[in-house]
């Protein structure tokens, strides 16, 4: 491809006839039989859900990558991840990128941007050797930078290929820099456009995706308990509907639940129930056999907790509402039950380092009530802010022992009706999520008497004051949601190491027909994939034994060809590398088709090096066209694998366990033989 | 300044007179090699065996049980320990002294960099107890100065000097790889120093492709060879010295435990292959997962199958004892009158819990924590169970109709049924588990160690034992296997979820120390902390560095004409301070990578290098504002005054936080009646 786009001009008519042809059968091989299966395929399971979501403008959430992906196939434009493949169809029969490409994944999107990225910033660097600043100049400048936002939006692994042009554009920028001839204003001008086209255009681009992301997903949907309270108020229907019209003011009197803000391992809300902690626990220690205190996953009565003055009485809010403010002493009351929120020096039931929280009961044994509490709001922006609802994020500060009040992440045994324990954690050793609380729902107690206090609690709150969140509040705690949303690393059956891919020791069953044993695998053109390895090595080799002798002062190559097949190195094993090394650093379940972007880079390395071996290294005629004759022969036997295993990338033909059993070349390879 | 460098650290090196922190690991350790016991640590044996051999040269015998931090020593000998250490930590403010002294050719730049580690807290606090730490941060020093002083000579290539800092560079590296695998790093610098240095003379077309073979030789002779060398000597050592079987053991593989006298493996006699009939002990291959155990309790309500508990154990109990049976008879296979059958790959089996009589059996209920695996379970009264407790035995890679050996076979079990793997998926069951292991049947048939057992014990009184010295293993072979222990007791190292931990981004910026010693006001508080004025110095000089030295790449790169001295200049600040950073970026980005728990104590080997950084740093710029000045009196004048100011300031600060190192007692810095309440600039600090 390389090739391609340093020919001169004359040729051009011919190129694109080449373009159009590979196109073709790019296009042909791809959509043969596209309607085929009609039944959902592997991870379809998940895309699918996410494009109807969409659909729905549902909010949901996703860990593997920003929503770009997502957007583009729910536009109905699946087709876009296809017309993408023809740019490198050089070799048009690799088995694996047509079964991926085929279906509705996010990996075909990718490659494709990874490619129109590097393609655009060759046809840049060219056009820079030209005419800087023209109009193509700019074109190719530009559509770089957003092919790799593109990329970055469709999925995290993106990145790579991104910092990989980056990279190639910094060095190209550094030789810039030492061009002499240039004067300084105009080093400047290049460089003030590559950054704006490379960081500033890109940066907006995915800023834009999550800007249509969220003004497209308004409503609540099943992801919401992963994020805030305040990001969940500014979805429709969901936590909005509650919150919406709450007093802003949490006053003395307010009737608030507190929700804790790490929410790890599950979301959760403070909690206190009529149950007792066990006088004795299963490992001998004893409790103070006062009133659970406990933080609860699911929507309750029992969540309801009421602010008191400890100066006062009355539980209801006075009229004009006291406000409560950073430092203030407060103490808060169960609704149910009304005990009061307490803690002392006993040993918490399953944390025996940090105290037990629990609601005062007076057994008259000389153990004191604890219950004063000092309001710490973290977010502050004076110290004499007032505690609002879902926006402050609050520790409570016990005043005798000043322990604060934490989400230990342990779940209590049957005795505790296995809800979370929560502790008063002594040594605050800085600040942690699982400390910090804030009020999610919210209304002004009016009732002083009990009974009629009980049935306030359990009608709806509803008042009026609505309130907004930011697109950048929003959009920064998306984003760090998804970095650090945890997917469970549960083992899944076509699961696969990087080591497994370079080799091919695995596949992926992707679908089987429900009554014949036609089925579709992820699996590649094994020839393919092993050329490309072998392609990489070879570069590797020569590159090293050019560049010592270069060193020497001998040089093999004449300057532009070296630089020409530097460059190619640079993007195609580069592109190999970024995208395929960071694997062994991920700790998530890796499957086959997370090796596909490298590869296809791989596979791009494949005819620069054949070219290079067959210009430079056949010296005599013969040497050429024996060369020559083995590529053919390469070439034919990849085409008869391709053909061969056609039936398990199409999953058009049901095969008898005897032909099945004789595709399973290797013993790795999971191909679905039923029993009989 | 080595003088004040020994008086700052021996300074109350006594106090306190009871065990800190990390302490009761290394100085356990310590006592381990003393006593010649064998244990089990995720940091390679150089460091502890130092330890111990300075505790053992001072004549602490070994006694002391270091169980908890707090612990008073009282009449034992400890202070040799922590002198040994304090001696090490001592001697980087030299090195430092030194490194930049021949990076900078300035006495000024030396002594800066000498007085911001002399003044750093951190640095004393960590200096002063049995840690790793300071040996460490000493063998990666002395590395760097042997590497800058070889650098020097090498105008003068294979004379004396240029082979003994080229050697010593090479000792110096497996010391510090030999106490901690940190010491990969400085490895890492090394190695793009010389590779740098080879390709420079590879270029230079004077030199013979003869010559330049020979260079690459030395090096690698004394830099590969020479450090490889000296690494497995530490090994070989560290496994002669632990002979003695102790904590260690059950973290290792059979064959490894029938090394170490006291091991009911060691010079054992065993028949060698199972037959029907035989108790046998099956352990789990993958390491630190222990053997197959049960006992007489039952999964809880709610969690699959109300049956008996199947789980791994580390430790030796009866409990982990099985009988194998034939799967269709329950004749008792030891009668005499019956002959003796081997079992063999393939054979269909069934195993017998000796202490329960309770058959190995799974069934398709989900398994407890993995919920995709299959539920393993004790079930039946007295052998009589159902089909459920047929498993096929089978040999990895081996062909039918072979006998099973003893300890060299490595199994799997293949649930016959449901035709799952038995296996142990490594994750800690809840309290009614007895946070023992859980064992599941995975229906994965993927090859993993996991799915992997071979058998330890085995009696049986119908066969002949033989001697087990045949298996003993090659030195390679420990050598490897206890690579790989570490290397999974590293990984195994998570933060949970709901703790407070430290993240590398809070190490630069000084956010928040280590308690050492003492919690309440009563205590004896040591607290470990950075000199701030230093560490923020050093993080500002890290920036104007990165700034400085770009402009002046960019200068030199448009052609810019420099004048001489600003050219000597930068050349000092671009190369010898170009290493230096290079050496802060590998000793602190690794760490954003790392998956494992992290400490603020990390950060030391990464400050040593900012600081010294500083020093050239400061002496360069203060050196370019005095040129650019027009009197040379003025010049002069702000010159030694910028530096006066740095020293003197750096040496205020360390007059106002040297409680931190010392140790204080009183009430806690919150409290406003503290003397170090004025003190508390970062809320996070609680000293």
């Amino acid at each position: 491809m390389l090739g391609f786009l340093e020919r001169p001009v004359v040729v051009t008519a011919d190129i694109n006839l080449n373009v159009v042809a590979l196109t073709a059968v790019g296009l042909l091989s791809r959509l043969w039989q596209l309607a085929y299966p009609r039944a959902v395929v592997f991870d379809e399971v998940y895309y699918g859900q996410y494009i109807s979501f969409y659909m729905k403008r549902i909010f949901f959430l996703d860990g593997s990558g920003p929503p770009f992906g997502h957007m583009l196939l729910a536009l109905g434009g699946y087709l876009g991840g296809f017309d993408g493949n023809f740019l490198w169809n050089r070799i048009g029969a690799e088995n694996a990128l047509i079964t991926q490409a085929r279906l509705m994944l996010l990996e075909s999107v990718l490659i494709f941007f990874n490619l129109l990225a590097v393609l655009s910033y060759l046809k840049f660097a060219n056009s820079q050797k030209q005419r800087p600043f023209s109009l193509r100049w700019w074109f190719w400048l530009t559509l770089t930078g957003m092919a790799c936002s593109c990329a970055v939006g469709v999925k995290y692994v993106g990145v790579f290929t991104y910092l990989l042009v980056l990279a190639v554009a910094g060095v190209h920028a550094w030789h810039l820099i030492g061009d002499r001839t240039l004067s300084h204003v105009r080093v400047l001008c290049h460089l003030l456009a590559r950054a704006a086209a490379l960081l500033v255009v890109p940066a907006l681009m995915y800023l834009l995706f999550f800007y249509v992301h969220l003004t497209l997903v308004c409503r609540s949907g099943p992801h919401d308990q992963i994020m805030s309270s305040a990001f969940q108020a500014s979805l429709e229907g969901g936590l909005a509907r509650i919150t919406q019209g709450q007093p802003l003011e949490v006053a003395y009197g307010s009737q608030v639940t507190l929700k804790n803000v790490f929410g790890k391992p599950v979301p959760c809300w403070l909690h206190s129930h009529q149950s007792t902690y066990p006088m004795i626990y299963e490992n001998g220690r004893g409790s103070s056999h006062q009133q659970q205190v406990t933080c609860y996953p699911f929507k309750d009565v029992n969540n309801w907790w009421i602010v008191k003055d400890p100066g006062r009485h009355p539980l209801v809010v006075s009229n004009p509402p006291r406000p409560v403010r950073h430092g203030d002493i407060v103490q808060l009351v169960h609704g149910m039950t009304t005990r009061f929120l307490n803690t002392h020096d006993v040993a918490a039931p399953l944390s025996p380092h940090s105290q037990e929280v629990s609601c005062y009961v007076d057994y008259n044994i000389s153990m004191p009530s604890q219950n004063l509490w000092r309001l710490d709001i973290v977010n502050r922006e004076s110290d004499t802010e007032v505690w609002k609802t879902i926006l402050s994020e609050v520790r409570l500060v016990h005043v005798n022992t000043s322990a604060v009040l934490k989400l230990s992440g342990a779940h209590l045994p049957d005795w505790g009706f296995r809800q979370l324990e929560v502790v008063g954690e002594k040594l605050s050793r800085g600040y942690h999520e699982s400390m910090v609380w804030n009020v999610e729902e919210h209304r002004y107690g009016k009732s002083q008497e009990q009974k009629e206090r009980e049935l306030e609690l359990h009608s709806p709150a509803q008042m009026d004051v609505s309130r907004n969140l930011s697109f950048m509040a929003r959009f920064l705690e998306l984003q760090w949601r998804m970095l650090t949303v945890k997917s469970d690393d549960s083992e899944h059956k076509y699961s696969s190491s990087p080591l497994d891919w370079v080799t091919l020791d695995t596949s992926i069953a992707y679908w089987l027909h429900p009554r014949t044993s036609a089925q579709i695998h992820l699996l590649g053109n094994i020839v393919i994939w092993a050329s490309a390895g072998l392609a990489t090595a070879v570069y590797a080799l020569l590159f090293f034994w050019y560049l010592l002798r270069r060193r020497r002062c001998i040089r093999d190559l004449p300057e532009g060809c070296w630089l020409r097949w530097v460059l190619a190195g640079a993007l195609c094993a580069g592109g190999w590398a970024v995208n395929y090394l960071p694997f062994f650093l991920m700790e998530k379940t890796l499957f086959l088709y997370h090796y596909l972007p490298a590869l296809t880079f791989q596979i791009l390395l494949l005819p620069v090096v054949l070219q290079h071996v067959a210009d430079h290294l056949c010296r005599s005629p013969l040497l050429r066209s024996v060369f020559g004759s083995l590529v053919v022969a390469w070439y034919s036997c990849a085409c008869h694998v391709f053909n061969t295993l056609r039936p398990l990338t199409y999953g058009d033909r049901s095969l008898s366990p005897g032909e099945l059993r004789a595709l399973r070349w290797k013993d790795t390879w999971d191909i679905l033989i039923r029993k009989y | 300044v080595t003088l004040l460098s020994f008086a700052t650290r021996f300074h109350r090196l006594d106090e306190p007179p009871h065990i800190c922190w990390d302490e009761t690991h290394f100085g356990k350790m310590g006592s381990y090699y003393i006593n010649r016991t064998f244990f089990f640590d995720v940091h390679p044996p150089l460091g502890k065996m130092l330890i111990g051999l300075a505790g053992y040269l001072s004549g602490y015998d070994g006694t002391f049980l270091f169980q908890k931090p707090g612990d008073k020593y009282e009449h034992h000998n400890y202070m040799g320990m922590r002198g040994f250490c304090a001696f090490l930590g001592s001697l980087l403010v030299p090195f430092a002294y030194l490194t930049v002294l021949e990076l900078s050719r300035s006495l000024p730049a030396a002594l800066l960099s000498a007085a911001l580690l002399t003044f750093d807290t951190g640095c004393l606090t960590l200096s002063q107890y049995i840690l790793l730490d300071p040996i460490l941060m000493f063998f990666i020093m002395a590395a760097m100065l042997s590497m800058v002083k070889y650098n020097s000579c090498a105008d003068r290539p294979f004379s004396a000097p240029w082979w003994f800092w080229l050697s010593l560079t090479g000792i110096n590296l497996a010391g510090a790889l030999g106490v901690k695998f940190v010491g990969l790093f400085i490895i890492l610098q090394v190695g793009w120093n010389t590779i740098s240095d080879l390709w420079h003379l590879f270029g230079d077309l004077s030199l013979s492709v003869v010559t330049v073979g020979k260079h690459l030789t030395a090096r690698v002779l004394c830099l590969i060879v020479l450090p490889l060398t000296l690494y497995t000597a530490t090994y070989a050592v560290h496994f002669m010295v632990l002979n003695k079987s102790g904590p260690g053991d059950g973290f290792f593989s059979s064959a490894f435990q029938a090394r170490l006298s006291g091991n009911n493996l060691h010079n054992a006699s065993i028949p060698e292959h199972l037959a029907y009939g035989s108790v046998i002990t099956v352990k789990n291959l993958r390491m630190a997962i222990g053997y197959l155990h049960s006992h007489r309790h039952l999964y809880p309500e709610g969690i699959g199958a109300r049956q008996q508990q199947v789980t791994t154990y580390l430790h030796k109990d009866y409990n982990n004892l099985w009988i194998i049976k034939k799967h269709n008879t329950n004749a008792d296979p030891l009668d005499p009158s019956f002959p003796v059958e081997f079992v063999r790959h393939g054979d269909i089996i069934r195993l017998e819990h000796k202490e329960t009589s309770r058959n190995l059996h799974s069934h398709y209920h989900e398994a407890p924590l993995t919920r995709k695996h299959y539920q393993v379970t004790g079930y039946g009264i007295n052998g009589t169970g159902d089909s459920n407790d047929f498993w096929r035995i089978e040999v990895v890679n081996r062909k039918f109709g072979n006998r099973i050996k003893v300890l060299r076979s490595r199994i799997r079990l293949i649930h016959l049924v449901t035709g799952c793997v038995l296996g142990s998926s490594g994750k800690v069951l809840p309290k009614w588990g007895w946070e023992q292991l859980e064992v599941t049947c995975t229906p994965y048939l993927k090859e993993t160690l996991n799915s992997i057992w071979n058998v330890e014990d085995h009696i049986n009184p119908k066969l002949p034992n033989i001697s087990l010295d045949v298996l003993h293993p090659t030195f390679p072979e420990i050598l490897l296997e206890s690579h790989m222990v570490m290397i999974r007791g590293n990984n195994g190292l998570k933060p949970k979820d709901n703790e407070f931990t430290s993240k590398p981004w809070h190490w630069p910026i000084n956010y928040q120390g280590l308690r050492f010693s003492g919690i309440n006001d009563t205590d004896f508080r040591v607290y470990l902390l950075g000199n701030p004025v230093v560490w923020w110095l050093n993080l500002l000089s890290i920036v104007l560095y990165v700034l400085l030295g770009s402009i002046i790449a960019i200068a030199v790169q448009r052609g810019a004409h420099l004048p001489a001295e600003v050219e000597g200049l930068s050349q000092v600040l671009l190369q010898g301070g170009g290493q230096l950073l290079l050496g802060w970026m590998l000793h602190y980005f690794p760490f954003f990578l790392m998956g494992r728990i992290l400490y603020f104590h990390h950060y030391f080997p990464a400050m040593l290098f900012s600081s010294m950084l500083t020093g050239i740093l400061w002496d360069t710029v203060l050196q370019l504002c005095a040129w650019s000045l027009a009197s040379p009196f003025l010049a002069r004048g702000m010159y030694a005054a910028g530096l006066l100011s740095l020293l003197l300031g750096t040496a205020y600060s360390f007059y106002l936080f040297h409680p931190l190192a010392y140790g204080m007692v009183g009430p806690l810095a919150q409290d406003p009646r503290s003397p170090m309440a004025g003190l508390r600039w970062l809320e996070s600090w609680d000293f």
